[in-house]
C-alpha cells in the first residue's frame, strides 16, 4: 500500500460551535487555512467572529466540532494593542521569543531588527507604550507577533482604529511578511474593502448564532489589485445578495426603489 | 547595577522634592518647641533639650546597638510578612472562590488588635527575640495580603489572554504580566506595613524583651526621663523616615517609572 502524504493545513475548523452558558455564539463553521493564503472572515458586530478566532488561537476550546493546527507556531493580534505598559516597545515585542527561550541579546537584536523594518526608530524601541501614538503601538503589536515568526497569523482586526495612510502602510508590510514566508493568516474585519485588498478568500459571517453564510474567492494576484480592481470588486462583493443578507441590508432592488422614491420626493 | 546607576542619576532631583517635607518638619518643631515653654521641662522637654539627650544617648553608644537589634526584628518580620503575604495574596486572588473565602478572614485579621497577638506570642514564645518578630510578622501580613489579593483581582482578562495566545511560561507570566501589575498595589501596602512594624516591634519590646528601643523606653519610664523617652521616640522615628525615603522611595518611582509617560 503506498504512502499517502497529506499536508496538514496550518489551520482547519469542522463544524465547529461555541457556547457560552446556555447561548450559542457560532455553531456548524467550517473553514480551512492554507499556507500563504489570507482568510478573511467578515460580518457584523457581535456574530461571533472573535469567537471563532479564539477558538482557532486554542484559547477557547470549542463546545463541538474539530479544530486542526498543522501550523507549527500561531500568533494573535488582538483588537486593541494590548501591549503591556511597564515593558518598552523592545521588550513588548520580544515578548513571544522570551516565551519561547531565546537568550537576553539576539531576543533584544531581533526585536530591533523588525522593529526597524516596521518603521521604529532605535528611540521609539526605548519609549514605554503611554509615550506611543496609537499608530506605533500598532506597529509594535504586529511586530509582537510577527516577531515568532508563526505560520499561523491570526489578526482580530488590527487596523480598525488606524487612519487610512497608516493602514495602507501595515497592508503592504502584513502582505510582504505572508508572502515571504508562507504565513497562513485568519483575518477579521467589518471593512469589505480591507478583505477585498487582502484576502485571497472573504468568508462571511452573521446570523444569531454566527455561522457561515457564504464565501467569495479572490482569484487576483495580489501584485495586480490596484485601485480601480479595489473600487470595482468592493462595490460587487456589496452589492450580493449574501453580503447583504449576512449585514442585514435591504436587498439592492428595494434599496434602489427607496433612493428613487427619496428623489421623487424632493 | 544599572538600576542602582538610574537611582543616582536621579537623586538631585529626588532631593530637591524633599524641601517641602524639611519645611512641615521645622513647623512641627516650632510647635512643639512653643508647647514646651508653656509646660515646662518635666511634662514636656522642648526639641533642643530632646535632641541633646538624643546626639548624648548616641555618643556613648547607648542608643545605637539598641536600634539595630529593634530595626532588625521589625525588618525580619517584615520581610517574613512581604513574602508570605505576596505568595497567599496572589494565590488567594487568583481564583473567585479563594477571594471571597478571603476576604472576611482579612477583615477579622486586620481588625485584630497587635497587643492580642502579643498576649498569644508571650505564651507561646516566651521573652526571647521570636515574640517582637513574630508579632510583627502578624500585625503586617494581612496588610501586605490585602494589597496583593487586590493586585491579583484587578489584573486584566486581556493580559491573561495576552499570556495564553504567547505561551509564556509561569515563571514569565509572573515576572513579565503578574509582579509589575501587583507591585502598584503591594508598595503603599509594603509602606504601611513598615509603619505598623515600627510600631508594633516598639509595643512589643517594651512589654517582653530586655533589650531594643521599647525596652530602653520601659527603663526611661520608670526613671520618668521625659527627654530620654521623647529622644528614643525620635531617634525610632528617623530611622522610619530613612528607610521609607531612602529605601522604599526611590525603589517605587525606579520600578514604576513607566507610569511617567502616561501622566
Amino acid at each position: 500500500m503506498s504512502a499517502v502524504i497529506t499536508v496538514a493545513a496550518p489551520l482547519d475548523l469542522q463544524g465547529v460551535g461555541h457556547r457560552f452558558g446556555p447561548a450559542w455564539a457560532v455553531r456548524g463553521v467550517s473553514l480551512s487555512v492554507a499556507a500563504g493564503a489570507v482568510v478573511a472572515l467578515v460580518g457584523p458586530s457581535g456574530c461571533g467572529k472573535s469567537t471563532l478566532l479564539r477558538i482557532a488561537a486554542g484559547l477557547i476550546e470549542p463546545t463541538e466540532g474539530r479544530v486542526r493546527r498543522g501550523a507549527q507556531r500561531s500568533a494573535l493580534v488582538f483588537q486593541q494593542p494590548r501591549l503591556l505598559p511597564w515593558h518598552t516597545a523592545a521588550a513588548n515585542i520580544a515578548l513571544g521569543l522570551k516565551a519561547r527561550g531565546v537568550p537576553g541579546a539576539a531576543r533584544a537584536a531581533q526585536a530591533a531588527e523588525l522593529g526597524r523594518r516596521l518603521g521604529l526608530t532605535e528611540d521609539d524601541l526605548r519609549k514605554f507604550p503611554h509615550a506611543l501614538s496609537g499608530g506605533m503601538q500598532s506597529r509594535v503589536a504586529l511586530a509582537r507577533a510577527l516577531a515568532v515568526a508563526p505560520d499561523l497569523l491570526l489578526l482580530d482586526e488590527p487596523f480598525a482604529a488606524l487612519d487610512i495612510g497608516l493602514k495602507l502602510e501595515l497592508y503592504a508590510l502584513l502582505r510582504e511578511r505572508i508572502d515571504a514566508q508562507g504565513i497562513a493568516a485568519l483575518l477579521i474585519t467589518h471593512d469589505l474593502m480591507e478583505a477585498v485588498r487582502l484576502a485571497d478568500r472573504i468568508v462571511l459571517v452573521g446570523g444569531a448564532p454566527g455561522r457561515a453564510m457564504g464565501a467569495l474567492p479572490l482569484d487576483r494576484p495580489h501584485a495586480a489589485r490596484d485601485d480601480g480592481w479595489l473600487f470595482a470588486t468592493t462595490a460587487e462583493v456589496m452589492a450580493q445578495p449574501a453580503v447583504r443578507r449576512t449585514f442585514g441590508l435591504p436587498s439592492p432592488t428595494t434599496a434602489a426603489r427607496r433612493t428613487a422614491q427619496a428623489g421623487a420626493a424632493r | 547595577m544599572q538600576l542602582l546607576l538610574s537611582i543616582l542619576r536621579g537623586l538631585p532631583a529626588y532631593l530637591w522634592t524633599g524641601w517641602g517635607a524639611v519645611a512641615s518638619l521645622a513647623l512641627l518643631c516650632a510647635l512643639w518647641a512653643a508647647l514646651a515653654s508653656l509646660y515646662g521641662p518635666l511634662i514636656l522637654p522642648g526639641p533642643r533639650e530632646t535632641f541633646a539627650t538624643l546626639h548624648a544617648l548616641w555618643q556613648s553608644g547607648q542608643m545605637g546597638p539598641e536600634l539595630w537589634v529593634s530595626a532588625q526584628r521589625a525588618l525580619a518580620g517584615l520581610g517574613l510578612a512581604l513574602a508570605a503575604g505576596t505568595v497567599i495574596g496572589l494565590l488567594a486572588g487568583r481564583f473567585m472562590t479563594t477571594a471571597v473565602i478571603a476576604r472576611p478572614l482579612l477583615t477579622l485579621l486586620l481588625g485584630m488588635p497587635p497587643i492580642a497577638w502579643l498576649v498569644l506570642a508571650m505564651l507561646w514564645f516566651g521573652t526571647g527575640h521570636a515574640t517582637p518578630v513574630f508579632t510583627v510578622f502578624v500585625a503586617a501580613c494581612p496588610i501586605v495580603f490585602a494589597g496583593a489579593l487586590q493586585g491579583m483581582r484587578t489584573l486584566e482578562q486581556h493580559y491573561r489572554e495576552l499570556a495564553d495566545a504567547y505561551a509564556l511560561g509561569l515563571a514569565q507570566r509572573m515576572t513579565d504580566i503578574v509582579l509589575p501589575h501587583v507591585a502598584a498595589y503591594l508598595f503603599p501596602a509594603t509602606v504601611t506595613a513598615l509603619g505598623t512594624a515600627w510600631k508594633v516591634v516598639v509595643m512589643a519590646e517594651l512589654l517582653t524583651t530586655v533589650d531594643g528601643v521599647g525596652a530602653a523606653l520601659a527603663s526611661a519610664r520608670t526613671q520618668l526621663d521625659t527627654a530620654g523617652s521623647l529622644a528614643w521616640i525620635g531617634a525610632l522615628l528617623a530611622l522610619l523616615l530613612l528607610i521609607e525615603y531612602g529605601v522604599l522611595e526611590p525603589l517605587k518611582r525606579e520600578v514604576e517609572r513607566w507610569r511617567e509617560a502616561a501622566a
